[in-house]
């Protein structure tokens, strides 16, 4: 089976007063029809432009290199034109903040059927149709009275639902959702969770979820992708890589999160240092400084490398203790 | 720990004024931010609290502080009426009273360096210690903190944020306080740091007894720091009990959807979770049920909960919760447990 989407070699720098910064380094991965993968990362993991380069939403002054395959096109040599054909269409994505991320000045109902007639060419009726069917979908209450009100008119959570709606008009076969319950309060995360959940179960869909959230990935991935200083330092199911971490920073970071379920203890484990600074990485591994676990052989950059089942690590190390 | 409480909170209440409607025709309604509040807080203990946006637990931190004040109720800080100090009472003892924010970068002034940034409150409250002196003990305090004695000349915009939150712990300890204010301290931070803040406020807190206030959304960082915890909902407390209890075994249906909301970084627990989602929205505080102010979410709601508002009652010395219905929520929860284990 070919992929869905196929990012190869994929390189993401930005020209800074400070010189150049590379955001995202050589980062190569699959997702399969169908198949929710968990791309996690800290602030400055490069997480985020990763999927903005798929996009094609990069800012100004950033420039993506390598490949972006999604079907038989390369997403990254196709004019705004041709990309308009694809995102919104077959990929679609929500944001963090649905505040920022709707038109505070049109209605729902504008910014939903536009869509639908600009894409599918659909008549204003039916695209209304539509657009009250899908905020019904993803639990809307009153559908058809509130799909004339404005976004400042709904709460947090109920934005979070309108942008969904919106991502789903034109049944897009891959859709990115980048940190999409971060700005909400945790039992209105559940919700928009549950009507993932939901989606994922019923719709052909594959989603790209992107988070610092473990818990959340581990509720709802299948796969996982963990990034460090730009680069992917681990991929796998997300049952192996959770039980069993290959790479010491996953490892540090599944150690490290203060979990709901366990007692008290005097001491978090911890991971010493500093998150790494993008303009001075070191030689060799980015983890490196931070690493209990480094040798020698660490001075040179591990390679991303298969290490069973659809499993990889880049890391020095042969077994984990 | 000392048996005398260090503060005692008693029917806290904050309400602001809010203008509704037009500027002609509108009215002066009160928002109630924080409404009945009561708890105690002893020295080496760390009190957790936790609800979602808008419940006013920022609001309730402040307003212990008088850094808002309250509109009505107690609190005895040491035994004494702490809302009956004059301003230079207020302003002297503010000493043992610190805050730590939530965006460490924010909270620090970015034109002056690091060391004057945490020797300013011992020059306010100590303005005649000589200079060299004022260096030691600033010194002294980011070694206790995590800092290197170094970096006392470089600005907050040469640090991370991890280390911006070390220097407003600094900040707060200089002045050897016996309670520290922990608004949100380690939400802006990622994961792999927060660990370490988490850490150092436990040792400060082992090291020199002091008592930590800790306000928080994240329930699994408030269940690791703190002793014992306190849920608000729209300004009300809901339910407070010891950190082990509150989780094991919640009293208040809302503590109960909150718990279950949490998602565990474990895939096969998360895949056999019953998650309990509440219903709806936070209704507008400025227009709150009547009754129990959690009804309108609650899957155990009846007749009653709109006409009585509950009070905190006691279910033994580990528990108290507001909630007419709580020997329910304890049955229900034992049926939910057995029928998933078959």
């Amino acid at each position: 089976m070919t992929a869905l989407l196929n990012v190869d070699n994929l390189t993401i720098r930005f020209a800074t007063p400070d010189g150049e910064v590379t955001a995202a380094d050589r980062i190569g991965f699959t997702i399969d029809k169908g198949e929710t993968v968990g791309l996690v990362g800290e602030s400055g993991s490069g997480k985020s432009q990763t999927v903005l380069a798929v996009m094609g939403l990069l800012a100004k002054n950033g420039r993506a290199d390598g490949q972006v395959r999604f079907g038989e096109k390369d997403l990254l040599g196709l004019s705004a034109a041709d990309l308009n054909r694809v995102r919104g269409v077959d990929i679609a994505m929500i944001f963090q903040d649905p505040m920022t991320a709707l038109n505070p000045y049109l209605k729902i109902s504008r910014q939903m059927t536009e869509v639908l007639i600009e894409h599918k060419g659909a008549d204003a009726a039916g695209a209304k149709r539509k657009s009250i069917e899908l905020l019904d979908l993803v639990g809307i209450p009153d559908a058809k009275g509130r799909i004339d009100l404005y976004p400042h008119e709904f709460s947090g959570g109920m934005r979070q639902r309108v942008m969904i709606a919106m991502a789903l008009l034109c049944e897009p076969r891959l859709l990115i959702a980048d940190e999409p319950t971060t700005a909400l309060d945790v039992t209105v995360q559940a919700q928009i969770l549950e009507l993932l959940q939901e989606l994922k179960r019923e719709r052909d869909m594959a989603i790209l979820l992107i988070t610092h959230d473990l818990g959340v990935v581990a509720g709802l991935a299948d796969r996982v992708l963990v990034m460090y200083a730009g680069r992917l330092v681990e991929e796998g199911p997300v049952d192996p890589v959770f039980f069993d971490p290959a790479h010491p920073y996953t490892k540090g970071l599944l150690r490290s999160s203060p979990r709901l379920d366990a007692a008290r203890i005097d001491a978090l484990a911890i991971i010493p240092g500093q998150p790494p600074n993008l303009q001075a990485l070191p030689e060799g591994c980015a983890f490196a400084p931070r690493c209990a676990r480094r040798f020698a052989p660490c001075g040179e950059r591990p390679r991303l490398r298969s290490i069973g089942e659809r499993r990889k690590k880049a890391c020095h190390l042969e077994e984990m203790p | 720990m000392n048996a005398a409480p260090l503060l005692d909170v008693e029917n806290l209440a904050v309400h602001f004024e809010i203008r509704t409607g037009g500027i002609v025709n509108g009215q002066r309604r009160a928002l109630r931010a924080v409404d009945g509040v009561s708890f105690s807080l002893r020295s080496g203990e760390t009190l957790g609290i936790v609800g979602e946006s808008g419940c006013g637990k920022s609001t309730l931190g402040r307003a212990v502080l008088r850094l808002i004040e309250p509109t009505a109720g107690r609190v005895a800080w040491l035994g004494e009426d702490f809302l009956g100090f004059d301003q230079a009472r207020l302003r002297a003892e503010r000493k043992n009273l610190q805050i730590i924010f939530q965006d460490p970068l924010a909270s620090l002034d970015p034109r002056m360096t690091i060391g004057k940034i945490i020797a300013e409150p011992l020059i306010t409250h100590e303005p005649r210690l000589a200079k060299a002196e004022v260096e030691a003990r600033v010194r002294e305090v980011m070694v206790e903190t995590g800092l290197l004695p170094g970096m006392i000349n470089r600005y907050p915009h040469e640090f991370s944020g991890g280390q911006c939150q070390r220097v407003g712990i600094a900040r707060a300890m200089i002045l050897r306080p016996k309670l520290i204010v922990c608004d949100e301290p380690v939400s802006a931070l990622d994961v792999s740091i927060q660990g370490q803040i988490v850490n150092l406020l436990m040792k400060l807190q082992r090291d020199f007894g002091l008592a930590l206030l800790f306000i928080s959304h994240d329930l699994s960082v408030i269940r690791h720091i703190s002793h014992r915890i306190l849920v608000l909902y729209l300004g009300r407390v809901m339910e407070v009990a010891g950190r082990n209890r509150l989780y094991e075994r919640p009293a208040h249906p809302y503590t109960q959807a909150l718990i279950s909301a949490v998602p565990i970084p474990d895939p096969a627990l998360e895949r056999q979770k019953k998650r309990i989602v509440l219903k709806g929205d936070l209704p507008s505080p400025l227009d709150p049920p009547s009754g129990c102010i959690f009804r309108t979410r609650c899957r155990y709601a009846r007749a009653l909960c709109a006409e009585r508002t509950p009070q905190l009652e006691q279910v033994d010395d580990a528990q108290s919760v507001a909630c007419h219905f709580w020997p329910d929520v304890f049955s229900d929860r034992a049926v939910d447990e057995l029928s998933g284990k078959e």
